[in-house]
């Protein structure tokens, strides 16, 4: 199948490649460009472990083609924080005990980093609401719940302290 | 000790030890999308694999063409039965003493049976060749009901079976029979049923489901030609056991073989299995010559690898009109599918169902298992439990249930009423096991005041005489669930997996500066292994848990262990942990005793240092010990400082616990809300209670799911109804509750640390909490038994049924 050329900037790097016109996104970025934070868990766009970042949305990266992301930014788990150093989302996370197998965690988190952007202070509900489109079979959410919302705190704390 | 040594408790504090919620050391490569799954491995010049999967439950196939596929550029071959009869991989052994097509040969006995697989460049050229593969079938009656697969005209299944009247398990009585397993007395128990004064009689039936873990199952084989090394990298939840089932059926020697459990996205029993896409990708790299992967999609993973439960159980229980419970019979047909794929110990055909007693003093009892085949996809496997505890924890939840209608006794009452006392442990039960311990009564006690029983049973009142003057439309559910399990197989003496014991392994290397590796023959799939088998030797060899590397899932370096399902790591491989860290410490005594010039016995050990009695201010600690076994000649001991622990365990363990689940209930829409969940769980001693409190929301949200929608639907022609997450329900956060955890804490007797394992208890004890709310809130208006999943449309249909939607 002809190739056609995608230009895309992926955490913050542009890059150029040739896919498929039917290759998905999620192929393209663990395939291709070897990110395999996001994960695959089901191919029909109801688990979420494929979450990435497109021009400030969260996608699901399984039900995007590699050719609807022309132009686009991407960021993936690999991009929110500086290689080998967690950000408060990762640190919360882990703190909060907010992952066990950790195979929707990459897309768990994305698309809670993404959340907080469209809601910095959300209640419980509202986080549960807006984490419904990413599955966990391990923790119950419940603790998930609690590191996103522990995230947020932090987080608005220390815009505070900087304003 | 001179003031500058801190005390022993702040010295056992840093060292993170046993009841410390140590935070996980796995998170810090997982947060940050480092973790290293099956898939995420990239070899060079890998070759993609995947099958051509029927679409019929029941055929017989006429022809197959692959001219077409192997015509399209990119593919390398495809495989079928006929390519692999000659090498006598066509078919393969299963874990049950059964055998199981690889690829059909001849006939197809399930929708998405592996038919042929194709090897090509990538997964697109992959999934383009196989639509191109052309297989003609001749469709065949399809038999999907379990309970008339036993009919004498019914529909033949297995001709490979012709003929023969036994099987691994004994006498098969009927062609689609596979085997029938009994425990207890049945004619002492249908006499106390005769003469009782009071006897309930119900079909419980546990349906098929799935463990549905997040990444579904895959391998990676790379045949090296040059060193004849072949190593197979997958998602195995007993690694060890795969290398020898693979050495077994390709003729490899199994020092030629390394098997690779990387990072695993969850397993809940789905990855115990030998799967044919493990042996496909293995003979596709031995034939190319080039490394093959094969990863199952969702649909794949949902069709054909594993199912769990499909239990009809048929129940008697008796007791005297004052309630104390006289006898139990209890009868399963069990739908294993087209194979009997069941992962169970070799011994156990229907695993550990014979626990189904409970956690009552029941003095006569009696079960019969027999096992039939159907044209389902084969699995059995135990989803979040011990060897279909979740399948007896259910059926005798449920008989108490049954039984205080009967009675007219409150349920929570009936079950008090016969618990086993304390003072009963070690407890022999009817059926045959022998209960290590336990404390049912106080965390009964606990559990009801915790949530306010009595009030509640009040509200439930003042509800329904609400309900009836047509004030409210919801119901309110008590659902009661006191459970006990199984765990932590098992014994060498009577459980093996292919003749493999099922002990289990850990193997300690101190290092020269007093940190240390510690390998074992488990593998973590998200409970926290590396992050738990550390606290447990800090504990017992006084090394800080973040000095010490947990290490497990490679077979080339890690001891031989059975692996990580049944709630059996922390029971088995916790032991040996324990075990060889006492080894260590042993030999580390007389290290001190040397460099101290005492007597060994002069020396008492103090949270990390050998102390000399009555002389605190002279000690070595692990540290000093650990190097002196690496620079010091010492008269009578080898260098070095390392230790091994096969540990096989004298008896199961028995965890149990009391969950109460409050459920409000629309009876016009079916829908339900969860008001609260109150578990308490006793484990025994508590590890990291951090990553038990965890394993309880999880499990429970897996019991939610069970209980209240999730399940593998055929139709009457063997279609799959429920092949992709769209069906299959997984809560989201939004549909799971907020849940409150509890604990007493019983230890084992037996165990080194009395530790009883945790993950699964809130799936054995969830399901019934659940399921029991739904029939208490209906059991005002007359219902007795209502099959799960409890989905919106069965509970609308419950209360239709009720005559709740015309009255009100």
């Amino acid at each position: 199948m002809s190739k056609m050329q995608i230009k895309l900037t992926v955490n913050g790097r542009e890059r150029e490649l040739l896919a498929e016109p039917r290759e998905l996104l999620i192929h393209l970025l663990r395939e291709e460009l070897n990110l395999t934070g996001p994960h695959i868990g089901c191919d029909t766009s109801h688990c979420g472990a494929c979450t990435v970042e497109m021009d400030g949305k969260s996608v699901k990266s399984c039900t995007v083609f590699a050719a609807q992301a022309n132009g686009a930014e991407v960021t993936t788990i690999e991009g929110l924080a500086e290689p080998g150093s967690l950000n408060v989302l990762q640190s919360a996370f882990r703190e909060h005990h907010g992952l066990q197998c950790g195979f929707c965690t990459p897309g768990m988190i994305t698309r809670a980093h993404r959340l907080l952007q469209e809601n910095p202070d959300p209640s419980e509900e509202e986080v549960r609401f807006g984490m419904a489109g990413n599955l966990c079979r391990c923790t119950g959410y419940q603790n998930i719940v609690k590191s996103i919302l522990a995230a947020a705190t932090e987080l608005n704390a220390a815009k505070e302290a900087a304003e | 000790m001179n003031d500058l040594t801190p005390d022993s408790a702040a010295r056992a504090a840093k060292l993170k030890g046993l009841g410390c919620s140590r935070k996980r050391v796995e998170d810090v490569r997982f947060t940050q999308g480092k973790g290293n799954y099956v898939d995420d491995i990239k070899l060079p010049d890998m070759l993609f694999g995947d099958f051509v999967r029927s679409p019929y439950a029941h055929a017989r196939i006429k022809s197959i063409n692959i001219d077409a596929a192997m015509a399209l550029p990119g593919v390398i071959a495809v495989l079928t039965a006929k390519d692999l009869e000659p090498l006598g991989l066509h078919w393969m052994p299963t874990l049950a003493g059964d055998k199981q097509m690889v690829l059909a040969d001849g006939k197809v006995l399930f929708q998405g049976q592996e038919v042929a697989f194709v090897i090509a460049e990538d997964r697109y050229i992959n999934a383009d060749a196989i639509e191109l593969v052309e297989v003609e079938y001749e469709e065949l009656p399809v038999l999907t009901d379990a309970n008339k697969a036993m009919d004498a005209d019914a529909v033949v299944l297995r001709e490979d079976l012709a003929g023969q009247t036994s099987g691994a398990h004994g006498e098969r009585r009927h062609h689609n029979h596979i085997f029938r397993w009994e425990a207890g007395d049945e004619a002492a128990t249908n006499e106390v049923l005769e003469a009782a004064d009071v006897v309930v009689e119900e079909t419980v039936y546990y349906h098929r489901t799935h463990p549905c873990p997040l990444e579904t199952c895959g391998s990676v084989a790379s045949m090296d030609k040059t060193t004849g090394k072949l190593t197979l990298w997958g998602t195995f939840q007993a690694p060890h056991v795969v290398r020898t089932v693979a050495s077994l059926i390709s003729g490899i020697e199994e020092h030629n073989i390394r098997v690779i459990s990387p990072d695993i996205g969850g397993g809940f029993g789905n990855k115990v299995g030998v799967y044919p896409g493990y042996v496909c990708s293995i003979v596709a790299s031995i034939v190319t010559g080039r490394p093959v992967k094969w990863v199952e999609d969702r649909m794949d993973n949902l069709m054909a690898t594993a199912f769990a439960r499909d239990y009809w159980m048929k129940g008697k229980i008796s007791a005297t009109k004052e309630g104390k419970i006289t006898g139990l019979h209890c009868h399963v047909v069990a739908d294993h599918g087209a194979f009997d794929a069941c992962a169970d110990p070799t011994k156990f055909p229907a695993g550990f169902m014979s626990i189904c007693t409970g956690s009552y003093d029941i003095p006569t009892a009696w079960l019969g298992v027999d096992g039939v085949y159907t044209n389902k996809a084969p699995g059995g496997v135990s989803y979040r439990c011990s060897f279909r505890v979740t399948e007896a924890a259910y059926f005798i939840e449920r008989m108490i249930e049954v039984l205080a209608i009967e009675l007219g006794m409150d349920a929570a009452e009936l079950r008090a009423k016969n618990f086993i006392a304390k003072d009963q442990f070690p407890y022999e039960s009817a059926l045959g096991w022998e209960y290590d311990s336990g404390d049912y009564h106080t965390a009964w006690t606990k559990a009801l005041k915790a949530v306010g029983y009595d009030d509640l049973r009040a509200e439930q009142a003042e509800r329904i005489e609400a309900f009836k003057r047509g004030e409210t439309r919801k119901l309110l559910g008590i659902g009661l669930s006191h459970f006990t399990e199984i765990v932590g197989a098992g014994p060498v003496k009577n459980c093996d997996i292919l003749g493999m014991g099922m002990f289990d392994s850990c193997e300690i290397r101190i290092h020269p500066t007093g940190s240390a590796v510690a390998r074992f023959g488990t593998i973590s799939q998200g409970q926290g292994h590396a992050t738990t088998f550390a606290q447990i030797l800090a504990s017992e060899i006084g090394i800080a848990a973040d000095s010490i590397t947990v290490e497990e899932g490679d077979t080339d370096t890690a001891p031989y262990g059975l692996g990580t399902y049944g709630s059996r790591t922390t029971p088995v491989a916790g032991a040996a942990a324990a075990m060889a860290g006492r080894k260590i410490r042993a030999k580390a005594q007389m290290i001190a005793a040397y460099l101290l010039e005492v007597h060994d016995g002069d020396l008492e050990w103090d949270v990390d240092r050998f102390v000399v009695k009555g002389a605190p201010e002279q000690f070595k600690t692990m540290t000093e010990i650990a190097y002196a076994s690496y620079n010091q000649a010492i008269p009578g001991l080898e260098p070095g400082l390392e230790a091994v622990s096969y540990y096989d365990p004298p008896n199961m363990t028995y965890p149990f616990g009391a969950y109460i689940c409050v459920m409000e209930i629309d009876v016009d829409t079916g829908t339900h809300e969860i008001r609260q969940f109150y578990a308490l769980d006793d484990c025994g001693t508590r590890i990291n209670p951090m990553i038990i409190e965890g394993q309880i929301h999880g499990g429970l949200t897996e019991a939610l799911a069970i209980a209240m929608g999730q399940e593998i639907a055929y139709d009457d022609i063997g279609n799959v109804k429920t092949g992709t997450l769209m069906d299959f329900f997984l809560p989201t956060a939004w549909e799971t509750p907020t849940y409150t955890t509890d604990f007493t804490e019983t230890p084992s007797p037996h165990h080194p640390i009395g530790a009883k394992g945790v993950g699964e208890s809130p799936n054995v004890g969830g399901v019934p909490a659940f399921s029991n709310a739904v029939h208490d809130a209906f059991r005002p208006f007359g219902l007795k038994q209502a099959h799960m999943p409890h989905d919106h449309w069965r509970v609308w249909k419950i209360a239709n049924d009720l005559g709740l939607h015309t009255q009100g």
